[in-house]
C-alpha cells in the first residue's frame, strides 16, 4: 500500500499528482530511504504541495497603462488634451507654463487652460500659476520620484474643466501636467497625455539626451529653454539636437525663452497648430508630426 | 551599491525601481490570494533593454520590501532581454542594448524600438507552508 494516502498504487510517486498530497521529493540512492520535504518548502505537510510553478506572464506597468487609456479617453470625452512636462529640477518648466497660459489669453481662440503640478513637497508651484487666473492641483508625491497615472486621474477629477468642457468653444481645453523635476522615472509612466514634452535648459549641458536617453525616446517635443542666456554659457544646440535625434529620430524641436518670449509664438502653435480646428495630435511616445529643426538650425550666440 | 541607493532613498531620491517593487508586491499578493499560496519560493522576471529599469536596483528594492511579506527570504532572477528596433532607413530588425546604438545594418541611427521595453513578471515558484 502506498505510504502517502494508503491507496493502492503501485509506484511511489508518479500516480499522485493531484495537488491534494504530498510530494516524494528525494530517494537516498544508497538505501532508498525516502524523504519529504527536500524540496524548496523544507516541509512537507499532507493534503498541501511542496512547490508549483504560477505562470504571471504580466506586465508590471499593466495597471498604470489601464489607467492612463483611461485617463485617455476621459480627457478626449471632454474635450482636453493633455501634455506631460518633464524636465531636470530647474529647467524652467513653471515658469514656461505661466507664460504660455499669459500668451495663450491674448490669442483669439478661446482655449481652457488647467495645471497639474506634480513635486515631492509644497504647494509653491501651485501657486504661481493660480496667480496667472488658471486653475492648478498640486499633487504632492512625497517621496515619489514620479506621477502615474492614478494621480492623474485623481487629480483631474477635482479640477473645473468638466464645467467648461460642455459650452461650445470653450470645449477646447488644454492641460498641462508639469511632473516631478526628474530626468529618469517619469520616463516610464503613461498618464494618458497626448505627448510627453521635455524641456532642457541651456545652463544644463547639451549631453542630456544621450545621459538620460529614456526620456528623450519618449518625449515627442524637446523644447530648449532659458536660450536668453546663450551668450553666458557653453551649448552647443546643433549637438544637442543631434543627441536627441540619434535617441528618438522623430523627436521635435522648438527653442525657447520662456522669461524673454523668444520661441513663444511658435510653441503656441506647436500646442494649437494655426491651419487646424482642432489640437495638435501626436501619438504618445514618438512624435510624428511636422515641422523639424535640423541640425543645421542655430541660435544667434551659439557655440559654432 | 547597496549604499549608494539607501542614500538616495534616505535622501528623498526615490529610484522609479522602489515603485515598480511595489507594483509587483502587489500583484504577486493579488495571485496568492487567487491561487492560494502562501510564500514565493523564486520570482523571475524580465527586463527588457529599454525599460527603463536598472535590475540591480530593481533587485535592491524588491530586497527592501520584501520582509514580512510573501516574498520574503525568495530568490529573485532577473532575466535581461535585448532591445528591439526597426531602422526607418534601411528597413532592418536589429536588436540594441540602448537608445544610443546605431543599425548593425546600415549604422544609422533612425530606429524604433519594437521590443525589449518592457518589465514583466514571468513566472513564480511558490510553497504553501
Amino acid at each position: 500500500m502506498c505510504i502517502v494516502c494508503g491507496c493502492n498504487a503501485g509506484s511511489n510517486s508518479g500516480d499522485h499528482a493531484g495537488a491534494g498530497e504530498a510530494e516524494i521529493t528525494g530517494v537516498s540512492a544508497s538505501n532508498g530511504d525516502l524523504h519529504y520535504g527536500t524540496g524548496a518548502a523544507g516541509s512537507s505537510v499532507p493534503g498541501l504541495s511542496q512547490a508549483r510553478v504560477i505562470h504571471m506572464e504580466a506586465d508590471v506597468l499593466g495597471e498604470n497603462k489601464r489607467l492612463a487609456s483611461k485617463n485617455r479617453a476621459h480627457f478626449s470625452a471632454h474635450g482636453v488634451t493633455a501634455f506631460d512636462l518633464v524636465s531636470s529640477p530647474g529647467s524652467g518648466k513653471t515658469t514656461l507654463l505661466c507664460a504660455s497660459i499669459n500668451a495663450l489669453k491674448k490669442r483669439p481662440r478661446t482655449v481652457s487652460v488647467a495645471v497639474i503640478e506634480g513635486d515631492q513637497q509644497t504647494s509653491v508651484d501651485a501657486e504661481r500659476i493660480r496667480a496667472t487666473g488658471a486653475p492648478a492641483i498640486q499633487v504632492n508625491t512625497g517621496r515619489g520620484c514620479h506621477l502615474d497615472a492614478q494621480m492623474v486621474g485623481d487629480a483631474f477629477s477635482r479640477l473645473d474643466l468638466h464645467a467648461a468642457a460642455h459650452h461650445g468653444e470653450a470645449s477646447r481645453a488644454i492641460l498641462f501636467i508639469e511632473n516631478v523635476g526628474n530626468l529618469v522615472c517619469p520616463a516610464l509612466w503613461d498618464l494618458g497625455e497626448a505627448a510627453k514634452i521635455v524641456v532642457l535648459s541651456v545652463t544644463e549641458g547639451e549631453d542630456k539626451p544621450l545621459k538620460y536617453p529614456d526620456m528623450f525616446a519618449a518625449a515627442s517635443l524637446m523644447i530648449i529653454n532659458k536660450i536668453d542666456l546663450m551668450p553666458y554659457v557653453d551649448f552647443d544646440v546643433a549637438r544637442c539636437i543631434q543627441y536627441a535625434q540619434r535617441v528618438n529620430p522623430l523627436i521635435e524641436v522648438l527653442l525657447v525663452s520662456a522669461t524673454r518670449g523668444d520661441g513663444m509664438d511658435d510653441w503656441l502653435d506647436w500646442l494649437l497648430p494655426p491651419h487646424s480646428a482642432g489640437f495638435r495630435r501626436v501619438m504618445p511616445g514618438r512624435g510624428q508630426h511636422g515641422r523639424k529643426l535640423t541640425p543645421a538650425a542655430r541660435v544667434p550666440g551659439s557655440t559654432p | 551599491m547597496a549604499t549608494l541607493y539607501l542614500s538616495r532613498l534616505r535622501n528623498g531620491l526615490l529610484m522609479h525601481e522602489l515603485s515598480l517593487a511595489g507594483g509587483i508586491l502587489r500583484m504577486i499578493e493579488a495571485a496568492a490570494s487567487r491561487e492560494h499560496f502562501l510564500r514565493v519560493a523564486q520570482l523571475r522576471l524580465e527586463v527588457g533593454a529599454l525599460a527603463g529599469v536598472e535590475p540591480q536596483a530593481l533587485r535592491f528594492a524588491l530586497g527592501a520590501i520584501m520582509p514580512g511579506t510573501c516574498l520574503a527570504g525568495g530568490e529573485i532572477t532577473i532575466d535581461e532581454t535585448p532591445g528591439l528596433a526597426r531602422c526607418l532607413d534601411c528597413d532592418a530588425s536589429v536588436e540594441i542594448a540602448s537608445y544610443l546604438d546605431s543599425c548593425s545594418r546600415c549604422g544609422g541611427y533612425a530606429l524604433h524600438a519594437t521590443g525589449g521595453t518592457d518589465l514583466r513578471i514571468v513566472d513564480l515558484l511558490v510553497i504553501n507552508d
